[in-house]
């Protein structure tokens, strides 16, 4: 049999072997595509915008446009934000980092953590 | 205090060594918990992902050609606007695909060059031609049924983006089946000519459709490792033997037949017995010589070099509007 074959992804099989995997762009200066916009819905009121996925494009105008056509063609939000992804800080390049360590002994800010006597109600 | 990334010295003197790294990666795939796009992964990982995620993504946005090639010549208005709302879909199936590939740390832009440039390739489904409408009908119901049983499994992927691109997808591809389903009912229980398309296009699909699990499990070697990630959680067979257990009653219900004849039910095992797969034709249509390889690359090429002055004229666009508000600014 020639080169691997394997049902990746939804459509099926597609060669394994000899596919190119792009080259690492890790500055946004050698990006050819417009700016990558972060995409949030408010899928009904009453509840907070929630992050949806990205989007490229030339401006906001457009960034709003594009995130209607992407992420809610059946109604899946009242209200969009798009913000540009260059904007946002972030805390660690690590989802785990010590930085949320401080919060990890202090389990009295639970109302768990305190002990009621038997039949106490409303508490 | 504004907290940033840290400085690539300090950043060296904090970070663990490239063995514990492994190991916690190894540690959150195998707790089920899923790896986000800054997390440490080993290089191979990332490879694989960006592999599968681009191929994805492009078998998505070709395989609005196909479908594509009715929306003129839809029977119907209402069969005309389902169909461009399915098509429209596949193409933002695509972009939410692109989107999580970007956050491996690739361009779309490059991305798009190498499936044009024939170094990453597509689904072979697409390759196959739509000669009647009932093959819009075969497609919704075989092809994106076959693709519905591939992608429920990777809504559970270890990638976090990947992951919750393909629960997005799996909600709109329940839509694209029924309407292929609807569509094949119609035909079958309509006059003899209409159900003989219908029967014409299940029997020219039907095959193919299997094959999109890609070959047996013993000629497929290297998928330990995507098992091992839990990128892929169940092997070629088993998928295709689902498949072929949910497909078989529905092809019932729509009073057509499936063209195998050693296809029968198997109470022992619960399943139902399928004759042997003809790999020769998957494998040429795989090398390019399928009916329509040539005809989906150079009409995605075309389409992206004629659309090109759209992007342009946006471009300008926005540069003249970021400099007048920047004039007022100054002003």
């Amino acid at each position: 049999m020639s080169a691997e074959v394997r049902a990746e992804g939804g459509h099926g099989a597609v060669p394994v072997e000899g596919v190119a995997t792009g080259t690492p762009t890790p500055t946004r200066a050698s990006r050819r595509d417009w700016p990558l916009w972060e995409v949030f819905v408010r899928g009904r009121r009453g509840l907070a915008h929630t992050h949806v996925g990205s989007l490229h494009a030339p401006d906001a105008t457009m960034a709003l446009r594009n995130a209607r056509d992407v992420y809610t063609r059946r109604q899946e939000g009242v209200s969009l934000w798009v913000v540009p992804a260059a904007a946002i800080t972030a805390s660690s390049p690590d989802e785990r980092d010590p930085f949320f360590a401080p919060a990890a002994d202090k389990a009295y800010r639970h109302p768990t953590f305190y002990e009621v006597p038997e039949g106490v109600q409303h508490l | 205090m504004p907290v940033t990334d840290p400085s690539p010295a300090l950043q060296a003197a904090v970070e663990p060594d490239e063995a514990a790294l492994a190991e916690r990666f190894e540690r959150t795939v195998a707790a089920e918990e899923r790896i986000e796009p800054r997390d440490w992964m080993p290089e191979a990982y990332r490879k694989t992902l960006i592999r599968q995620i681009a191929q994805h993504a492009h078998s998505e946005i070709i395989g609005m050609q196909p479908e594509g090639n009715w929306i003129t010549r839809a029977p119907s208005l209402r069969r005309k606007a389902i169909l461009l709302a399915k098509v429209q879909d596949e193409a933002g199936h695509g972009l939410y695909l692109y989107s999580a590939a970007e956050t491996l740390g690739v361009d779309r832009a490059e991305l798009l060059d190498l499936l044009h440039a024939g170094r990453q390739k597509y689904s072979s489904i697409f390759n196959y031609p739509t000669p009647t409408w009932a093959d819009v009908g075969a497609i919704g119901w075989l092809v994106d049924g076959a693709a519905i049983v591939n992608q429920v499994p990777i809504t559970r992927c270890s990638y976090g983006p990947y992951a919750r691109a393909m629960v997005r997808i799996c909600k709109e591809e329940s839509f694209h089946q029924r309407q292929g389903f609807e569509i094949l009912h119609h035909l079958s229980s309509g006059t003899p000519e209409q159900h003989a398309m219908a029967q014409d296009a299940v029997d020219r699909w039907w095959w193919p459709s299997l094959m999109m699990f890609g070959p047996p499990d013993d000629a497929s070697p290297n998928s330990a490792r995507s098992m091992a990630w839990k990128i892929k959680r169940f092997s070629n067979d088993e998928l295709r033997q689902r498949f072929v257990d949910m497909a078989v009653p529905q092809a019932e219900a729509l009073g057509l037949t499936l063209p195998d004849p050693e296809l029968r039910w198997d109470a022992e095992s619960g399943h139902y017995r399928f004759g042997a797969i003809d790999w020769t034709e998957f494998h040429e249509v795989l090398r390019g010589n399928g009916p329509c390889n040539a005809l989906r690359v150079e009409h995605r090429v075309r389409a992206h070099e004629e659309g090109a002055w759209v992007r342009e004229a946006a471009d300008a666009y926005a540069a003249k509007h970021a400099a007048r508000a920047g004039a007022e600014v100054a002003a």
